[in-house]
C-alpha cells in the first residue's frame, strides 16, 4: 500500500460550511487540513448576499467566529419588502415579520470579504492542531483503496488520505458527484442566479433607503417583469454598495430560452428601481451562481463512507418563495458533521460519523427546513400542469381578481406566514401569475423614471478578473449538436445568442452540402456557475487551483 | 540543512527607475540599487530546501554598507534566516575574481554549508563568473542552469534538472554528492507537492515579513580581517581584470516607415498581403540567384 500524506480531518472548500466544519474540528483538537481552490478564500464564491442566524439553529456563524458581524459582514437587514409588479403598477408588502421569524439577526454580506476573513481565522485555529488552510489547491476527486474512500486527489498536490473528509466544495461539488451522491441531470432541481454589485456611497444609501448607519434594506421583486420566467429579483444594501440580482428556475430559463443578463437588466431598468438607482449607475462586478433547490435535492443521507457533504454540495439551499437561506444551513451542517465525527470517534466508532451527522441534521430541524413536509405533501397536487392551469385560470378570471381584491387587507399577513412559504409550489402561479394579478388589481402606478443603462455583456465580462489556464480548458463539450447543447447559448450567464464574446456560440457548419447547426465553446469568459453542466452535454470540472475567474466582491 | 545564497545589489533597470546621462552612461547616483533579479531563483531554491528539510538559509553579499537594504529585500521577498554582508573599503572595485575570493572566505567562515546557491549572472555585469569562481575556491561539485531540485538527505545526494541550451533545448538530470554548489537558471521553479510543505511555506512567508522589518537583528557585517583576507588579494588590488571602457551600443534609428492598417478593411488587408507576397517573392528570387 502506498504511503500517502495523512491528516485526521480534511475539509474541501473554504466557504461558510467548510469554515464551520474546520473550526469545529479544531475545537475538538482534531488535526485538520482545509483545501481551497481559489487564490484566496471567497474568490470563487458568490451568493445573493444575506446570511441568517436562526434562533432555532444548532450553530450560527458568530457563535463559531466571534466578531463576524462587525468585521466580515455588511449591513444588518432591518427592512424586508416584496414588490408585486405588473407593467408599471406595483403593490408592495412589508415582509419584515416573515424575515424576522426565527431570526436572531441577518446581515448582508459580500463573499470575498467574508470568506477571506473566515479563512484567516480557520487557518490560525487549524494550525494549532497540526493542520492549516491552503489556497490554490483544486481537489478533483476521491482517492479509493479497495473500493473504499480514503482520501482525495488534487491537481497540485500528491494524494492525501484522511480519517474523515468533509466536502464543502459548493454547488458543483466534484466530490459529491464522484461519490455518486449528486448529478447534474435535471434542470428542475436547480436555480440560476446572476448578480450585479453596484457602487453606492453610504450617505446615498442612507438617503435613498431611509436607513441608519447600522441598518439595511432588502427588497424582493416578482410579477410580469421577467417575461414569464419563474423566479424573482432581489436588492440588498451593503456598506457602500448594493447587491442586485435575479434568481430563476433553471428549467424555466431553458424553456423560455431566456438570457439571464437581460432578465437582470429588466429589473435594473424597471421604473420601480428608479427611486434607488440613477444615471450614475456603476456596476463593480457581474457574477453568477447555480443554486440547488433543497426541496428536491437536499440529501437525506449526505455521507458515504468517510465522506460527509455539507452546504450547497449537499443541496442544502432553502429557496422557498421569499425565504432564501443557504449559508446558515451550511454553517449548521458543517459544524454538525465535525461534531458527529468527534462524538463517533470518542465512542470508538468513527465509521458511524456519517450516519450520526444525518441524524443530527434531522434532530436539529435542519432537514425539515430544507425539505418541508408541507411542500412534499402538496407537491403531488400543486405542481401538476392541469392544476397550475386551473389555478392560474381562476386567478386571472374575474372571480380570482375579485378574490384578490376581497383579500386585499389580509394578503400581507398571508405572505408573512412561514408555513405557507414552505408550501409554495414550483409553478408559475406564485412566481408570476399571483404577483401580477395582485399588482393589476391592487397596485399603484409608479411615477419615477429609471435612467439606468446597465453595461452590456461584453463590458461585464471585460470587467471581471481572470487567470485563464490557456491550453487547459476545464470544460469539454461532449456533444456539440444544437439539440444536445444549444440551451447553453442562452442559459449560460456569460453567453448570448448572436454574441461572439461568450462561452457558448451557435454556429452553422457546412458539410457535404448540408448545413449543420452546432455549438462551440470557449471557456475563457467562464464564471464557473455550472449551468452548462446541467443544460448541455459536457464534461465539467473546476479549473486548476488559482486559475479561472476571480471574484473581488462575490 | 544549511544553505547559503549569494546575492548582489544591482541598479534597478526597470523603466522609470533607471537613469542614464546624455552619453548613455548609467547614472549610479540617480538609480536605486535593488537585489539582482536572477538571485530570486537562488533564494527560491534555498527556501524549497529549507521547507522540505528544515535547517537554515543564510544570505550573503559583498558590497558597500548600502547593500544592507539589498539583503533586507532578499529577506522580505523570499526568505532568509540570517544575513551576512562582507563590506570593507579594501574590497572596493573588485572584479569577479576578487569578489569570488572574498565570498568564498565568507562562506568558509560560516562553516560547512550543505548547498551554496547563486543566481545566473547579475543584471549589471552579466559575466556569470562569480558563482563558479567562488566555487573554485570552495572546491565543491558544481551544477549550473538548474531548473528543479531534489535533495535526498539520507543518501547525501542532490538531484537536479538542468537546462542545456543549444540548437535544441534539452533538460539534463544530474546527481551529485553533498555539499554542492548550485547555480539556478531563471527557469527554476520550486515544487511543493505536499500539503505539509505548503503549510510550512505559508508559515515561513508570514514570519519573514515581520523579520524583514527588523532585519538588522539578523544581520552580521564582516570586514577583511573578520574573514581573514590579505588586502592584496581583494578589491582593486586583487583584481586581474579591469574594465577599460564602456561604450553604449548605438540605438536603432527611431523612425521607420510604417503604415497602420485596419484589419477590418479588406482592401487595405489585400494590399498588405500583396506587399508580403512580393517581399517573399523577392527573397525567393534572391535565393534562386545564389
Amino acid at each position: 500500500m502506498t504511503e500517502y500524506e495523512h491528516y485526521e480531518a480534511l475539509v474541501v472548500g473554504a466557504g461558510p460550511g467548510g469554515a464551520a466544519a474546520a473550526a469545529t474540528f479544531a475545537n475538538y483538537g482534531i488535526e485538520t487540513l482545509v483545501l481551497e481552490r481559489g487564490v484566496e478564500a471567497g474568490s470563487k464564491n458568490v451568493s445573493g448576499g444575506l446570511i441568517y442566524a436562526e434562533e432555532s439553529a444548532p450553530y450560527t456563524i458568530d457563535d463559531l467566529f466571534p466578531g463576524f458581524r462587525e468585521e466580515a459582514a455588511e449591513r444588518p437587514i432591518t427592512t424586508y419588502r416584496i414588490h408585486n409588479i405588473a407593467g408599471s403598477k406595483v403593490e408592495s408588502f412589508d415582509l419584515t415579520r416573515l424575515h424576522e421569524h426565527d431570526t436572531e439577526w441577518s446581515d448582508a454580506v459580500l463573499r470575498r470579504k467574508m470568506d477571506s476573513w473566515l479563512a484567516e481565522r480557520v487557518h490560525e485555529r487549524t494550525r494549532e492542531t497540526g493542520g492549516g488552510l491552503l489556497t490554490d489547491v483544486h481537489v478533483n476527486g476521491l482517492l479509493r483503496e479497495d473500493g473504499k474512500i480514503v482520501g482525495v486527489t488534487t491537481d497540485e498536490l500528491d494524494p492525501i488520505t484522511a480519517d474523515v473528509i468533509v466536502a464543502a466544495d459548493g454547488v458543483n461539488s466534484e466530490l459529491a458527484r464522484d461519490a455518486g451522491l449528486m448529478d447534474w441531470d435535471e434542470p428542475e432541481e436547480w436555480f440560476q442566479g446572476v448578480k450585479a454589485v453596484v457602487d453606492m456611497p453610504a450617505d446615498v444609501i442612507a438617503d435613498r433607503f431611509d436607513v441608519g448607519e447600522d441598518e439595511g434594506a432588502a427588497h424582493l421583486f416578482s410579477g410580469d417583469l421577467f417575461s414569464g420566467v419563474r423566479g424573482g429579483g432581489f436588492l440588498y444594501t451593503n456598506r457602500e454598495s448594493l447587491s442586485l440580482g435575479t434568481v430563476f428556475h433553471l428549467d424555466s430559463l431553458v424553456a423560455e430560452r431566456a438570457e439571464p443578463h437581460e432578465l437582470l437588466d429588466a429589473m435594473l431598468t424597471h421604473p420601480l428601481l428608479g427611486q434607488w438607482l440613477d444615471e450614475d449607475y456603476v456596476e463593480v462586478e457581474y457574477s453568477a451562481k447555480l443554486v440547488p433547490d433543497s426541496k428536491k435535492v437536499a440529501l437525506r443521507e449526505p455521507h458515504f463512507g468517510r465522506l460527509m457533504v455539507v452546504g450547497d454540495a449537499a443541496g442544502q439551499m432553502q429557496a422557498q418563495g421569499p425565504i432564501i437561506k443557504g449559508m446558515n444551513h451550511a454553517v449548521s451542517a458543517g459544524a454538525l458533521a465535525a461534531e458527529a465525527y468527534a462524538q463517533a470517534k470518542s465512542r470508538n466508532s468513527p465509521e458511524d460519523a456519517g450516519t450520526l451527522y444525518a441524524k443530527k441534521l434531522k434532530r436539529e430541524g435542519v432537514m425539515q427546513k430544507l425539505r418541508p413536509q408541507g411542500y412534499e405533501l402538496m407537491r403531488g397536487i400543486t405542481e401538476r400542469d392541469s392544476v397550475t392551469d386551473l389555478v392560474d385560470g381562476v386567478l386571472t378570471s374575474s372571480v380570482g381578481r375579485f378574490g384578490i381584491r376581497a383579500l386585499s387587507g389580509q394578503l400581507e399577513r398571508l405572505y408573512n406566514t412561514p408555513a405557507l412559504s414552505s408550501m409554495i409550489p414550483d409553478t408559475r402561479t406564485p412566481y408570476v401569475t399571483l404577483p401580477t394579478v395582485i399588482a393589476e388589481e391592487l397596485g399603484t402606478k409608479i411615477r419615477e423614471t429609471n435612467d439606468v443603462s446597465p453595461p452590456d455583456l461584453e463590458a461585464r465580462i471585460e470587467n471581471l478578473t481572470y487567470d485563464t489556464d490557456i491550453g487547459n480548458p476545464h470544460i469539454t463539450l461532449l456533444d456539440n449538436s444544437f439539440e444536445a447543447s444549444g440551451a447553453a447559448v442562452s442559459a449560460c450567464p456569460v453567453s448570448a445568442v448572436d454574441f461572439g464574446g461568450g462561452c457558448y456560440r451557435e454556429e452553422f457548419v457546412r458539410t457535404n452540402g448540408s448545413e449543420e447547426r452546432v455549438v462551440s465553446l470557449d471557456t475563457q469568459p467562464c464564471v464557473e456557475c455550472g449551468t452548462c453542466a446541467v443544460v448541455a452535454d459536457t464534461e465539467w470540472t473546476h479549473p486548476r487551483g488559482g486559475k479561472g475567474v476571480e471574484f473581488n466582491q462575490g | 540543512m544549511h544553505t547559503v545564497v549569494l546575492t548582489k545589489g544591482v541598479p534597478d533597470f526597470r523603466e522609470g527607475q533607471v537613469s542614464f546621462d546624455e552619453d548613455g552612461h548609467l547614472e549610479r547616483g540617480k538609480t536605486p540599487t535593488v537585489m539582482n533579479p536572477n538571485d530570486q531563483f537562488a533564494l527560491e531554491a534555498a527556501l524549497q530546501t529549507r521547507v522540505r528539510h528544515g535547517g537554515r538559509v543564510s544570505v550573503m553579499s559583498m558590497g558597500p554598507p548600502g547593500y544592507k537594504e539589498v539583503l533586507q529585500e532578499a529577506m522580505a521577498s523570499v526568505y532568509a534566516d540570517d544575513l551576512f554582508l562582507v563590506s570593507d573599503r579594501e574590497m572596493a572595485a573588485a572584479d569577479t575574481w576578487a569578489t569570488a575570493i572574498t565570498l568564498s572566505a565568507g562562506i568558509e567562515k560560516l562553516g560547512e554549508p550543505d548547498i551554496v546557491f547563486a543566481g545566473f549572472k547579475t543584471a549589471d555585469g552579466e559575466t556569470g563568473h562569480t558563482g563558479p569562481q567562488a566555487n573554485w575556491c570552495l572546491d565543491m561539485p558544481l551544477v549550473t542552469h538548474v531548473i528543479s531540485l531534489d535533495v535526498d538527505e539520507e543518501e547525501g545526494i542532490l538531484r537536479a534538472k538542468r537546462l542545456v541550451e543549444g540548437d535544441i533545448e534539452e533538460i539534463e538530470t544530474v546527481e551529485t554528492s553533498l555539499p554542492a554548489f548550485v547555480v539556478t537558471d531563471p527557469e527554476f521553479v520550486p515544487s511543493y507537492r505536499s500539503a505539509g510543505h505548503r503549510l510550512t511555506l505559508k508559515d515561513l512567508r508570514k514570519e519573514t515579513k515581520e523579520r524583514a522589518e527588523h532585519y538588522e537583528d539578523h544581520l552580521t557585517v564582516w570586514d577583511h580581517t573578520d574573514v581573514n583576507l590579505d588586502p592584496d588579494y581583494i578589491g582593486l588590488d586583487g583584481s586581474p581584470t579591469i574594465v577599460s571602457s564602456v561604450d553604449p551600443i548605438p540605438k536603432a534609428p527611431a523612425e521607420r516607415e510604417a503604415t497602420m492598417v485596419d484589419p477590418d478593411d479588406s482592401e487595405a488587408m489585400d494590399d498588405v498581403l500583396e506587399a508580403m507576397q512580393s517581399a517573399l517573392a523577392g527573397d525567393a528570387a534572391a535565393a534562386g540567384g545564389d
